[in-house]
């Protein structure tokens, strides 16, 4: 049985209409919505059938301007040794996704790198600072309609380059 | 008796100091010795891997990976390109696969003698470090006369590799690997089983299993933890289901499972197993193959995406490659297992001293170019 | 030569004030010690460079000869150090305590000095041979921790402080199981004076071993161990070097200091260095006495045995270095206090049965 079958067909029947089946069934990802995520987190990581004990990657994408902003999950059970991508789209003004900080540990960074890059906030997270970025930056650059500030604390930004020139 | 009043000291360990293995810093709680908050600051080396990408072809982006983790090149660039393999669906010829493992695997050598060695000159022992070196030059050695290039290599490519080994290649790989048998007893009577650096890493740092699963840390850290999870072995990739090797794990033998000295132990088994899979490999390896031959014209995957994990001397590397269907990447992801095992640190070194601590972050082996990307 | 016979030498030549002569003979033994301590460290820094070169499959400092290569083998490279350190700028932190950071590091070689003048390096070399002279370096010798912690608190950095206070810690520790063992060869020698010490060494014992302090009974044996240890430990050197550990407190003490200042916390090292192994000699090793009894003694021969004894001492601090890896600080206290000590007391009890009983 396909991994992404097996989960979206336990979920359905603990969590109703939540799971959006893929276009593209030869994937091992689901897509889900975003309002209860927390109680999904917290279920997929502990149901027997299941056991996602590892969260592997946090993903921040943006699929361009029209299209928006998505979160993806890559959990991975150390014990059932199978894996599963979990999608969830945001919208792209005033992104925000329950946190899952506390189910597992290991996102608390992951889900700062994403909300540095993307602007994405994670409701719930208790210490949602910039990651890699200084705390002063301004604007999410990783995001498609993102524009390089020219001067940032007195000094000059060089200019993005298009491929090489 | 009047109340003595003791006041917390904050301490900033980096991002200039000896022992944070890069440009790393850590905002420390200190009373008196003992450390009761961590919190690692990180990002000093960001270098908008992923902002680069987003703006480079597909091969483009393969010296970049190189430039991520700087001491074990050959693997970030092998995760990467395997996965744009598996995007357009490329089978390479069996010499580049074997030439591939071979590489990889020489430098996991590498990579876990210069983590041994600076583990080694944090705990205060100079010597082993440079018996380290000494044969970590040898392997760089051996890069230089296959590709040129002694750090960052820009090997492996989009469907092949940029040369075929060179002539004396393979005589010069096993002499390097009888002698470097022997040496590695060499670094166990000098550093592994000496009384002091057993004091100092024994049942120092203790990781659960629980608490390792939970943060996602991977590779030897993990091993460490007691935790049989090779990537290698549990899901093969390339061709490292042809190879017999083993699986070290931490056992706790100087003190408990999890521990410093275990996660040392692992990385010190490692290059055993390494050794045996680069014999193996010598010895299959097709002796005729062009390893250009599958080189595509144009790297072009199909719109989809992807996440591959590869196994690298610091544990799951994880690329999320979205493709768009043009000659530039929509997203690539660059899952670090540095990272993780950072995230980890504040969790089992809060409560040690600060001599420990830096005993710690020496043993989860970092590479800061990684984590800040 | 000790400064007494200078002055009366000096009488009979120039009949003038005792005063005058006295400074003098004075000035003339400090030139010596300070030279004693300079020429010290050029060969220990020499050596321990190529020592430490050759136990990691290196080389070490290499030239082809005298101008910009350091030298024939490198010889040159200490000199060319030291022009170095005198000729660097000298910076003083602006939050520093000036006056404190300027004399700390005169204080800790001060320590070194002073105790080399009671450090007999021959049958008739000696500045100034005391009747408490054992006593006397003890004393002086902890002296430089004084200045270690002025540099630590005056530089106003964290980890100067940090190095301060581990080094204040260790030095008091470890000295008192060294007097102790250093109390149990008073015990058999029932002097306190340096010459009186190796003096009382001479002879053999059982016929064959030279009758040294270490060879006197097994009490004493152990002795020479438990001194030996804490003298590594009271001269800041690995294992045993966490107040300047570099991976932890990037320099220690010693962070903020450069140039000049720098080279004398350098200086005062290799000549603690020369202070505990010359303690060691002497009190365990007889001192300048030669090892078969009777053969090859007098003043030069007493002065070769006294260096080389100090050279084999000194290689094997330097080896240490170079093979151990560091104690943690609880580790450290362990050590003095649950090991050392309890086993210093033991040794005295046993030393004093012994001297009872057979001596």
């Amino acid at each position: 049985m396909i991994i992404n079958q097996k989960v979206s067909d336990i979920l359905e029947v603990k969590f109703p209409g939540v799971v959006i089946l893929p276009d593209e069934p030869h994937n091992d990802f689901i897509q889900i919505h975003p309002e209860k995520w927390k109680e999904i987190a917290k279920f997929i990581k502990t149901d027997s059938e299941l056991k996602f004990d590892s969260c592997q990657c946090i993903t921040g994408v943006d699929l361009g301007i029209e299209d928006g902003l998505e979160v993806r999950y890559n959990f991975h059970s150390m014990q059932l040794k199978h894996k599963i991508e979990i999608r969830i789209a945001v919208e792209r003004k005033n992104p925000s996704i329950p946190s899952i900080e506390q189910v597992w540990r290991g996102a608390n960074w992951l889900e700062r790198e994403v909300y540095d890059m993307y602007g994405i906030r994670f409701k719930g997270h208790r210490d949602l600072r910039r990651m890699l970025l200084p705390d002063d930056w301004k604007g999410w650059p990783l995001r498609k309609d993102y524009k390089t500030p020219n001067i940032y604390n007195g000094m000059k930004i060089p200019k993005v380059r298009k491929g090489w020139d | 008796m009047g109340l003595v009043h003791a006041e917390e000291m904050t301490l900033n360990i980096g991002p200039q100091h000896p022992s944070t293995h890069g440009v790393l810093r850590l905002k420390v709680k200190t009373d008196g010795e003992i450390i009761s908050e961590i919190t690692p600051v990180i990002g000093y080396l960001h270098r908008c891997f992923e902002k680069h990408c987003e703006n480079l072809s597909y091969e483009q982006v393969i010296p970049f990976t190189d430039r991520c983790d700087y001491i074990a090149a050959m693997n970030n660039s092998f995760g990467y390109v395997l996965a744009v393999e598996k995007l357009m669906d490329i089978q390479v010829p069996e010499r580049v696969e074997y030439i591939r493992v071979i590489m990889a695997e020489y430098n996991r050598i590498a990579s876990h003698l210069l983590a041994l060695g600076t583990f080694g000159l944090d705990v205060g022992a100079y010597t082993p470090f440079l018996y380290m070196f000494r044969d970590r030059e040898r392997i760089l050695d051996l890069f230089e006369i296959t590709c040129g290039a002694r750090l960052l290599y820009n090997y492996m490519w989009v469907g092949g590799v940029s040369h075929d080994l060179p002539l004396g290649f393979m005589e010069a790989s096993y002499r390097f690997l009888d002698e470097f048998e022997k040496n590695i007893n060499e670094y166990h009577n000098i550093l592994s089983y000496n009384k002091i650096f057993i004091e100092r890493s024994a049942d120092v740092g203790i990781m659960p299993k629980d608490v390792a699963i939970d943060y996602g840390v991977t590779g030897p850290n993990l091993r460490g933890s007691g935790v049989k999870w090779d990537l290698r072995k549990d899901e093969p990739y390339s061709i490292y289901n042809r190879f017999k090797f083993d699986v070290p794990v931490g056992t706790g033998i100087m003190g408990s499972v999890g521990d410093c000295w275990d996660r040392y132990w692992v990385r010190a088994e490692e290059m055993q197993e390494s050794i045996k899979i680069i014999r193996q490999a010598l010895d299959k390896i097709p002796r005729e193959g062009n390893v250009h031959e599958a080189l595509p014209k144009k790297v072009r995957p199909p719109k989809g995406s992807i996440y591959f994990r590869t196994e690298s001397p610091r544990g799951d590397l994880g690329y999320y490659i979205i493709s768009d269907g043009t000659p530039t990447p929509l997203r690539v992801k660059m899952r670090s297992p540095a990272f993780t095992a950072l995230s980890a640190l504040s969790e089992i070194a809060t409560g040690w001293m600060l001599s420990d601590v830096l005993v710690i972050l020496g043993s989860l082996d970092i590479v800061l170019g990684e984590i800040d990307r | 030569m000790t400064i007494d016979n200078i002055i009366q030498w000096f009488q009979s030549w120039f009949p003038v004030n005792v005063m005058v002569l006295f400074i003098t003979s004075v000035l003339i033994a400090a030139v010596v010690i300070f030279a004693i301590m300079a020429v010290n460290a050029l060969v220990a820094v020499y050596a321990e460079r190529k020592i430490s070169a050759f136990m990691q499959d290196r080389v070490g400092p290499m030239g082809q000869g005298p101008g910009l290569h350091a030298g024939k083998w490198g010889l040159l490279q200490t000199i060319a150090d030291t022009i170095k350190l005198i000729l660097k700028e000298d910076i003083i932190p602006k939050a520093a305590d000036k006056k404190l950071f300027i004399i700390a590091p005169f204080i800790i070689f001060l320590g070194a000095f002073i105790a080399l003048a009671a450090m007999p390096f021959g049958p008739y070399l000696i500045a100034s041979d005391m009747n408490i002279g054992i006593f006397y370096i003890l004393a002086v010798s902890s002296f430089g921790v004084i200045g270690i912690i002025l540099a630590a608190w005056s530089s106003d950095n964290k980890w100067s402080l940090y190095g301060g206070m581990r080094s204040a810690a260790q030095i008091i520790s470890y000295e008192i199981p060294a007097a102790l063992s250093l109390v149990s060869v008073l015990l058999l020698t029932s002097t306190l004076s340096m010459q009186g010490i190796i003096q009382s060494q001479a002879g053999t014992v059982w016929g064959f071993l030279p009758n040294w302090n270490i060879f006197n009974n097994p009490f004493s044996f152990l002795a020479f161990f438990i001194y030996f240890i804490a003298g590594v430990a009271e001269t800041n050197r690995t294992p045993f070097d966490i107040p300047e550990a570099e991976s932890e407190l990037v320099a220690g003490f010693h962070t903020e200091y450069s140039g000049m200042r720098w080279a004398f916390f350098f200086l005062s090292e290799y000549g603690n260095m020369l202070v505990v192994c010359g303690l060691t000699v002497v009190a365990f090793l007889g001192g300048w006495q030669s090892p078969i009894a009777g053969v090859m003694e007098g003043a030069w021969w007493g002065l070769f045995w006294f260096l080389t004894k100090l050279t084999a001492t000194i290689f094997i601090m330097i080896w240490f270095r170079w093979t151990f890896p560091r104690l943690r600080v609880d580790q450290l206290m362990n050590v003095a206090w649950k090991i050392l000590l309890p086993i210093a007391l033991f040794n005295l009890f046993g030393v004093a049965i012994w001297t009872l009983l057979v001596g």
